[in-house]
């Protein structure tokens, strides 16, 4: 970014609940150790009681979002409407489900001024987790095989067809839980479908470690800036608690081979399982990055300030050598909210006024 | 031992795997058999080196080795 010059960017994903957070408040954060008070934070979210839209020393201004439910229409024009207030110059959104209107909205959003750096919508469905074993096909990686279920009724019967249990049930956005007989399985398929919608995913289990990836791929095939970590500790949903970065030249060029092969654009999150022989099996991939980015800066390697950098048509940056070992340890804390700023939120679906919590 | 050169260790015997992310810690004994493998790769003189600085009898070296390298192939494979 040019010295001097102040950038606003807009960032999703504010949901910094404490067992199971979003994305948005490690990417601000991200923004503003890179770039201190030369970067305006918009943090932008669905709902009134996201944590991360009171975090004043992340997010200079908050607003609210039209659910992803409500279609791109609804979603751009709430856009309009925060652009009128904001002047967004890059738009980063952090949430899976909104990945499909914020891809169809990006030519518009350019035309209006807000930059962004995300795949095309084909990008985006080739490495959706229905089509994964296709996917890893085409790039040489393994990949468990999967079943796109429209009714549990599978699930009775997947062992005669050699699909043993344990298996993992996933939703088409969020979720996985593992299952270990047919009726937690229809369990699993039914609080899935009803919070995600059909169809669910069935993925045969792989025993293992698993390890994630997260990267910015160019749009060109290449893989940038590659930030491994191994979960150490984990809440219970499953997501990091404590996490050490690691480094491994067969994971990265595992990831190389898939971003290689979509020509990837944008922020993602590679997860594999790294079996007991030390292969990768491809687990999913995540339009985004993820809620444990921060780690990126900690290690030297800042992805969504090499993101905002690439969405304003810079060059990449010089970045630091892996550096495995180094951990994060995530903590729940609060933060003090006068009644304004919640009620700015609630009525007008803004806080624009910066407050000292 | 293709393992041991990927271990990273301290004086102190806390030993990380940079790959898995794994760590653990070892005694003073583990800790000389590892800098051994990390030099050298072959157990046999690795027995010797240990029999020697620890004036312990050879099946005893050995025994220590062989059991040492196994657990450090479960914890960090």
């Amino acid at each position: 970014m040019t010295a001097g010059a102040t950038v606003t960017v807009a960032v999703t994903g504010m949901n910094a609940l404490p067992d199971n957070p979003g994305p948005g408040v490690a990417v601000a954060r991200c923004l503003r150790e890179a770039y201190g008070d030369r970067v305006r934070i918009v943090g932008l979210s669905y709902d009134a009681l996201d944590p991360g839209l009171y975090l004043h020393e992340y997010c200079d201004a908050a607003h609210l979002l039209s659910y992803p439910r409500n279609g791109a229409a609804a979603m751009l024009a709430r856009l309009t409407e925060i652009h009128a207030t904001e002047q967004i110059d890059v738009l980063i959104p952090c949430l899976d489900s909104e990945l499909p209107a914020m891809v169809d909205l990006a030519p518009t959003l350019l035309e209006m001024g807000i930059r962004t750096f995300l795949p095309d919508a084909e990008q985006l469905e080739r490495r959706a987790k229905d089509r994964l074993p296709e996917l890893s096909e085409i790039a040489g990686v393994l990949c468990p095989q999967i079943r796109r279920l429209t009714s549990p009724g599978f699930f009775e019967t997947c062992e005669q067809d050699g699909w043993d249990y344990p298996m993992v049930v996933k939703g088409v956005f969020y979720d996985a839980k593992v299952v270990h007989n047919p009726d937690e399985a229809a369990t699993a398929f039914h609080m899935i479908s009803s919070q995600w919608g059909l169809p669910v995913i069935a993925q045969r289990y792989i025993a293992g470690e698993e390890c994630n990836l997260t990267a910015v791929g160019d749009g060109k095939g290449n893989l940038l800036g590659e930030v491994m970590m191994k979960k150490r500790a984990i809440t219970a949903k499953g997501k990091a608690w404590v996490g050490t970065a690691i480094h491994d030249d067969v994971l990265a060029a595992t990831a190389r081979q898939l971003v290689a092969a979509i020509n990837w654009k944008g922020p993602l999150e590679v997860e594999v399982m790294r079996d007991v022989k030390g292969e990768y099996h491809l687990i999913e991939i995540n339009p985004r990055f993820p809620a444990w980015v921060y780690l990126s800066h900690g290690v030297g390697r800042n992805l969504p300030a090499l993101l905002l950098e690439l969405a304003l048509g810079h060059e990449a940056p010089e970045l630091s050598p892996p550096q495995p070992g180094v951990m994060f340890i995530r903590y729940a804390q609060e933060t003090i909210v006068p009644l304004a700023a919640f009620e700015a939120l609630m009525i007008d679906g803004k806080r624009t006024q910066s407050y000292e919590g | 031992m293709a393992l041991s050169r990927r271990l990273t260790m301290s004086d102190s015997g806390f030993v990380f795997d940079p790959v898995t992310g794994n760590s653990s810690t070892v005694n003073h004994i583990g800790l000389a058999i590892l800098r051994q493998l990390r030099q050298d790769s072959d157990v046999k003189r690795a027995v010797a080196v240990l029999q020697q600085d620890f004036d312990v009898a050879s099946f005893v070296a050995e025994r220590d080795v062989i059991e040492f390298t196994s657990m450090l192939r479960n914890q960090f494979r």
